[in-house]
């Protein structure tokens, strides 16, 4: 972990979110610092992608805080947290389809934290900065719509730092993907951390999330079952018991390949 | 590395099948000018788990969306025990026993669990032993039973592929066509939806599934064909294949 900044960079403190009787967030507290990625899994319907609507204001919290650099965002409005750095990808690709690749960056960084200088041209540079970074630049001017998964995924990656974020939450990165494919996921959210970003990624495959996350929150309905790190979490029985299972936790722990 | 041919399947004649139960002559399908699936021969015997491994857009999903009757094939031939089937509707496939589980959910947002597992048994023969097929499944597939009440639109992504997997085993399957099962599921998730397929099998169902790679195939798959750019490249079983670098580089990655 990179500790050149001790401050968390974005908190969760005691956070509950109830939709009628049912409890989706139980009382879950979290912090996540620069140049650090926290994983965050747990079985199907345990509430963590609740828990990033909850944090990016997509939906309001029935109780609990959310702070970004130690200032409470827990009252501001989805685009005003994205404003203050917070950005976010999803499950399915989610990207303006009749838009063309450019386009779709141009649209991100409207919502930009710090308005840049530099007009039109610093707007194309930077936009191609970010399409290289992910590999799409030869796609720039292709309409996104029909695009596969592997490039819709990179593409919301490139949206999601088209908006210049201090914290990155990442809502299963890797789903659908090949292992080549997930390698070069993998890289790109390295690179990101090691630049400073603190991300927060949401993962079920867990060879690629126990080797990228330096911490790791197990979440079982809707609360706090575990946290530590991926070894320590690989170890624990519970989290055996209800997320890994038997097998796969002990194949995992072998890492070696299952043929 | 060895410089040997890839194409095998492909290239050999299509045995005439007394014993597939599912049997693809020469399939072209695809969107718009798009061709996804290019002269595909497949053979599915009964009683067999047939698996089909590749890479996103080379034609997988489209090659099971064609069979079942979803998107309309350009050229070739379609086989279900011993009746010539492409052209037909998916209503029609539907009651000769195909049973598609398709990649997205596809739920009824609005109705609970239970009512959308319900869906599932709609043909008259399947809806008499629809209360058997309910306990059936709340026995296979981890957490349903206590979502049943549950509004599907309430439910997280990988609960729903849940419950679409459920609504798929509500009723006997001639052939059971599975799309990407593990996606988006927790690692017991995937160990118990892995261990319901083994069951299904076990029963005698006829199986073709669709996966990214080989990682959750290894005690289910009678066989494995390798599709790339709409065409199977590879066919042998799963330890065969395992010794392939090429194969293994592909499917397996290193991490």
């Amino acid at each position: 972990m990179n500790d050149r900044e001790l401050r968390p960079v974005l908190e969760g403190r005691a956070l509950c979110k109830n939709y009628g009787g049912l409890r989706a967030v139980v009382d879950v507290s979290f912090e996540v610092r620069a140049g650090e990625i926290l994983g965050i899994v747990g079985p199907n319907g345990a509430g963590k992608t609740t828990l990033f609507d909850v944090i990016t204001g997509l939906t309001p919290a029935t109780s609990g805080d959310v702070l970004l650099g130690g200032v409470s965002i827990a009252d501001a409005s989805v685009h005003r947290r994205c404003a203050l750095g917070l950005a976010r990808t999803f499950q399915q690709p989610t990207i303006a389809d009749s838009l063309t690749v450019l386009e779709n960056l141009y649209l991100a960084a409207s919502f930009r934290r710090n308005r840049r200088e530099g007009g039109r041209a610093g707007d194309i540079a930077e936009a191609v900065r970010h399409l290289d970074f992910v590999g799409l630049t030869d796609r720039a001017d292709t309409p996104a719509g029909p695009l596969g998964v592997f490039d819709k995924k990179r593409l919301m990656l490139a949206t999601a730092l088209a908006t210049n974020p201090r914290v990155l939450l990442l809502d299963e990165p890797f789903g659908g993907l090949n292992p080549q494919e997930i390698d070069h996921v993998m890289r790109l959210i390295r690179t990101l951390r090691d630049g400073g970003l603190a991300v927060v990624v949401i993962e079920h495959v867990m060879r690629a999330l126990t080797s990228l996350a330096d911490r790791v929150l197990v979440m079982h309905h809707g609360a706090e079952l575990f946290v530590g790190t991926p070894s320590e979490m690989l170890a624990d029985p519970q989290v055996i018991e209800v997320y890994l299972g038997q097998r796969h936790g002990a194949d995992l722990t072998q890492r070696e390949p299952r043929a | 590395m060895n410089g040997a041919p890839r194409a095998v399947a492909g290239a050999e004649p299509v045995p005439a099948g007394r014993d597939a139960i599912l049997e693809v002559r020469d399939l072209w399908s695809g969107y718009g000018d798009t061709m996804v699936v290019r002269g595909l021969d497949l053979r599915v015997p009964a009683g067999q788990t047939v698996v089909i491994i590749g890479p996103n857009g080379h034609g997988k999903t489209t090659l099971l969306r064609t069979i079942s009757g979803l998107v309309k094939r350009r050229r070739g031939e379609v086989w279900l025990a011993g009746e010539r089937v492409d052209g037909r509707s998916a209503e029609y496939l539907a009651t000769l026993g195909m049973v598609h589980i398709p990649q997205g959910d596809l739920l009824f947002p609005d109705m609970t669990v239970e009512e959308n597992l319900l869906m599932g048994a709609f043909l008259p023969r399947s809806w008499r032993k629809r209360h058997a097929a309910l306990e059936h499944v709340y026995g296979l597939i981890p957490g349903l039973r206590e979502r049943a009440g549950q509004r599907a639109r309430t439910l997280s992504g990988g609960e729903r592929r849940l419950v679409g997997l459920g609504r798929g085993l509500m009723r006997e399957a001639s052939i059971l066509l599975i799309d990407e099962p593990s996606l988006g599921l927790a690692p017991v998730a995937i160990e118990r939806v892995y261990a319901a397929i083994r069951d299904i099998h076990a029963q005698g169902t006829t199986i073709l599934l669709v996966e990214e790679n080989f990682t959750h195939i290894g005690d289910v798959a009678d066989i494995v064909h390798v599709v790339e750019m709409g065409s199977i490249v590879r066919t042998g079983p799963l330890e065969e294949l395992s010794r392939d670098q090429t194969v293994v580089q592909t499917y397996l990655g290193t991490l």
